[in-house]
């Protein structure tokens, strides 16, 4: 009997053993890299409608010379981000960095874990800090000054103040505003609101729907738009006659705009809704001509995105390099119709159905972003109070 | 001699142990240690502040409140719904037993979106007036979780002898006296096991919480999201989690001690043996099981009719677009690249879990003499359910600056999909073998061991008989929450490889009809795939009958 204890060690022992090299031999066959991803393998030469898409494409599928590798860069970016495999390619192409997309939740969430990783990051460079986060990050030392040379003249209408502008570049910016479903006013022979003030009107009781500020982006942005439009000290008295008029929150721009709104594809009972600028276009219906909704032009906020080349990066040449990409014509014409937001650039062509139905505000409302950072928590606490009590 | 296979399975419980250390532990306590030690010094002074706060109070109470009916109504549905389909015999159980676990992967986000059209003041059920109140999040957490006591509870049941039920009843029992005396005590350990896991999962829901609740209620974790996200609030985050986590660990000590008490050997027979035909007296919990089951499917019924909606009309131009990597510049992959890498990475995440696992569930299920071990086991026991019951954005940030040096600079790992995913699966896996595992009578492997058998083939001879079912319902379980799963995986994602739940949140995100429809219509496809591959899971237990 003695002789068994040692074999059940050994039993033991090589079962832990077996169990640790199938782990790691089964999760690195899951994360195995050789395997080609589609849209790299082959960029079929698509048939979208994209006016520059086919352009692409072809500069794409041009044999073009393999540079040398020079490692990688990786790009820190928040879920929304997306651009066309071409485009990418063409970096790869031209730089000879391999580059990597490392998506690190919403914009918030991304935001605090650069803000968390300074000076270690996760990545060599960022894309998609916002109006509402930029002073965070800057104040945490996350970023290294740069500035890509050449910039066009309209990138600068859209920089940070106070030397803020030195760490982060603007590269695409939307408004959101108030949208309203036109046929369902014109339908009712009521006359649609034309600013914020009007939404407290009781001609439009229990019409309007928006997502909350402390849980949703553009719920936060339409707070901000309340604040400038009324004042630090006028906006509580604003919200709290909205409230009494009926206006309803929901907790995400989702369900506020496919569930309750009257245009948003469910079967919703309210004809304005808070979303984007570049909404309209989505609703323009199966053999029509024009959108079915519009944008009040007169209640946005505007929300520009950033890029910057974050402290403490091993490669901070790619870094640089995919900012300056990322001001590009090329990827500029594309932002439209991968993110759904308006290139800084206001030299490149924005897509047909944009140019004619997607329009910025002439002037929006604007917060400093200094401002926002000192004061968010309270204004959100002072919001919640009045907005979810 | 007694203490050997002691030994040898303390040294197995290393593996899983260093898991948790890394994967659990080392996070968590490193970003409550960034919220409480700012400066590398002690700083208590917001914990008043912070749970002063009559913000702080509500959300205590709605977490509680909620959790605590939202397990209460789930274990009232779910327990008829395990006797129907553990118990009884008809044509059609597995594909029912596969439609119950659908929920578990359907994305929160669609789910919610999905319940307010029905109840929002323009749909169908508009009229009860429920848009907005906190029966939407009650009934989405039944929705949600009845799978837990269905596959948990249904796995002991399925086993259990019928005939100490039938010598009740012959000797005079009623029903409900056969029930109180003699089928409950025996189900026990089961039942506490699922109570503990949704009450679990109720009380950390995040994306469902959101989208129903909409503002005004708020639990500790979509509380943690806010004060970490939006406010980089650290400190007031670390004492929520602190609280949550000193919640949890009582919760699981009480639950530990119930079970323990309920614990009893019981005697197993195969499952053809235990169940038998409906009868006539079974219609009240047939009707419950009805009633389940058409509760299920209305919120994915309204899912269906949405995704085949295009523009005003009918069609499946949503489906056909999820083959088409040009469908929406909005996605980089087709719908079905990412369904193949869903699968991908739900396989090894699988794998995985239920390797951890049944080391676990094998630890914890034996009743060692001492009292010192005992207690250790017990402990062991809770350790594993833990991860569930902590904020995911606290163990995502926990990450990021914990992990973050070599040779653990793990934070871009693509190893890390799979194991946040087994992390999550972990604890149904060994929730679901644990009770089984502890109705075997030690005394059938005492008995082998007299006979000569070391005390694997011991285990072996006395418990790999019974297990063979649970593992299988626990190997289907743990494959549907990988491929659910979301909160870790948006985290650690790779864009060139996102799974469908990513794609769907990306899709749902975006304005335009044919946005959303492309996402109800991929939620349906990755509720298909589970069913069919629950479908197939129910499948190989029937064939396992004949090999054991």
């Amino acid at each position: 009997m003695i002789h068994t204890r040692p074999r059940r060690t050994t039993t033991i022992l090589t079962l832990a053993l077996a169990t640790g090299l199938v782990l790691t031999s089964c999760t690195l066959t899951g994360g195995d890299d050789d395997e080609p991803t589609g849209d790299q393998a082959a960029p079929a030469p698509s048939e979208s409608q994209e006016p520059g898409a086919d352009d692409d494409a072809a500069t794409a599928t041009a044999p073009a010379p393999t540079p040398a590798d020079t490692g990688t860069v990786v790009l820190a970016a928040h879920d929304s981000f997306t651009l066309p495999g071409e485009l990418v390619a063409a970096f790869e192409a031209d730089t000879g960095y391999d580059l990597e997309v490392q998506l690190s939740g919403d914009a918030g969430q991304m935001a605090n874990q650069i803000v968390l990783t300074a000076g270690n990051p996760t990545a060599d460079v960022v894309f998609g800090i916002d109006t509402t986060f930029a002073t965070r990050v800057v104040g945490a030392e996350a970023l290294e000054a740069y500035r890509p040379e050449g910039l066009p003249e309209s990138v600068e209408e859209h920089d940070l103040a106070e030397g803020a502008e030195a760490y982060l570049t603007p590269v695409d910016y939307g408004d959101v505003c108030v949208n309203i479903d036109s046929v369902w006013f014109a339908n009712q022979g009521i006359e649609p609101p034309q600013s914020l003030a009007d939404l407290t009107d009781p001609a439009y009781e229990d019409l309007f729907v928006t997502p909350g500020a402390s849980t949703s982006s553009p719920g936060l942005a339409f707070l901000l738009a309340t604040i400038g439009e009324f004042g630090p000290g006028e906006w509580q008295g604003y919200w709290e006659d909205l409230m009494a008029n009926g206006a309803k929150v929901t907790s995400g721009w989702t369900d506020a705009y496919t569930v309750d709104f009257t245009a948003g594809g469910g079967d919703g009972d309210r004809p304005i809704v808070l979303s984007y600028a570049s909404s309209p276009p989505f609703t323009i219906p199966d053999g029509g001509f024009e959108p079915t909704t519009r944008a009040l032009l007169d209640t946005c906020f505007r929300q520009v995105e950033y890029a910057g080349v974050l402290a403490g990066t091993d490669n901070p040449e790619g870094a640089q390099a995919v900012v300056d990409w990322l001001l590009s014509p090329d990827v500029q014409a594309a932002i439209p119709d991968s993110m759904y937001v308006f290139p800084v650039d206001d030299t490149v062509a924005l897509p047909d159905l944009w140019s004619q139905w997607a329009q910025v505000a002439e002037d929006p409302i604007v917060v400093s972003p200094r401002q926002i950072e000192a004061e968010r928590e309270t204004w959100l606490r002072e919001w919640a109070d009045i907005a979810t009590g | 001699m007694r203490r050997a296979p002691g030994v040898a399975l303390g040294l197995a419980a290393l593996v899983p142990l260093a898991f948790l250390a890394v994967f659990f532990v080392l996070p968590v306590s490193g970003m409550i240690a960034r919220g409480l030690w700012p400066e590398g010094r002690l700083d208590l002074s917001g914990v008043p502040e912070v749970l002063g706060r009559a913000r702080t109070l509500r959300v205590l109470t709605f977490t509680l409140v909620s959790s605590l009916a939202g397990t209460v109504v789930t274990l009232l549905l779910g327990l008829p719904v395990a006797f129907v389909l553990y118990r009884l015999r008809f044509p059609g159980r597995g594909l029912l037993r596969a439609v119950v676990v659908m929920p578990f992967v359907l994305p929160t986000v669609v789910v919610g979106v999905m319940f307010r059209s029905l109840l929002a003041p323009g749909g169908p059920l508009g009229g009860l007036g429920l848009d907005g109140t906190w029966v939407p999040i009650l009934l989405a957490f039944v929705f949600f979780n009845l799978a837990v006591v269905v596959r948990t509870v249904g796995g002991l049941w399925e086993g259990l002898d019928r005939r100490a039920e039938e010598s009740a009843a012959t000797l005079g029992a009623g029903p409900w006296q056969v029930w109180r005396t003699v089928t409950l005590p025996a189900l026990a350990p089961g039942i506490v096991s699922a109570a503990t896991l949704v009450f679990l999962f109720c009380s950390t829901a995040f994306g469902v919480v959101l989208t129903l609740g909409g503002l005004r209620y708020g639990t500790v974790e979509t509380e943690i999201y806010l004060l970490t996200v939006q406010f980089l609030d650290l400190q007031g985050a670390a004492v929520l989690s602190l609280l949550q986590l000193v919640a949890v660990v009582a919760m699981l000590a009480l639950a530990a001690r119930t079970r323990s008490r309920r614990e009893q050997a019981l005697r197993r027979v195969g499952a053809l043996a235990a169940t038998r035909r409906p009868r006539r007296h079974d219609l009240p919990v047939l009707a419950a099981t009805a009633f389940a089951v058409a509760f299920v499917l209305l919120p994915v019924g309204t899912l269906v009719v949405r995704s085949l909606q295009v523009g005003p009309g009918w069609g499946l131009g949503n489906y056909r677009a999820l083959t088409d990597p040009d469908a929406t510049a909005a996605l980089r992959v087709s719908v079905t690249e990412a369904m193949a890498n869903s699968l991908r990475t739900a396989v090894d995440a699988t794998v995985l879990a239920m390797l951890l696992g049944l080391v676990v569930a094998v630890v914890v299920s034996r009743r060692p003499r001492s009292r010192g071990w005992a207690r250790t086991v017990s402990v062991l026991d809770g350790a594993f359910m833990l991860p569930l019951g902590i904020s995911a954005v606290t163990v995502g940030f926990g990450f990021l600056i914990t992990l973050d040096r070599p040779p653990l600079d793990l934070r871009t790992s693509p190893i890390l999909v799979p194991i946040a995913q087994a992390m999550v699966a972990l604890p149904l896996v060994v929730r679901t073998l644990a009770p089984v595992l502890r109705s075997v009578d030690p005394r059938q492997r005492e008995a082998a061991a007299t006979l000569g058998a070391g005390p694997w083939r011991a285990a072996w001879t006395a418990e790999a008989p019974v297990l063979a079912r649970p593992v299988l319902a626990a190997t289907g379980f743990a494959f549907a929450v990988s491929l659910g799963e979301f909160g870790a995986t948006s985290f650690l994602a790779r864009p060139d490889r996102p799974t469908v739940p990513v794609v769907i949140y990306q899709l749902i995100s975006r304005p335009g009809a044919d946005h959303l429809g492309m996402a109800l219509a991929a939620s349906v496809l990755l509720a298909l795939v589970t069913v069919v591959v629950m479908g197939l899971v129910e499948r190989l237990r029937v064939g396992s009958v004949g090999a054991f």
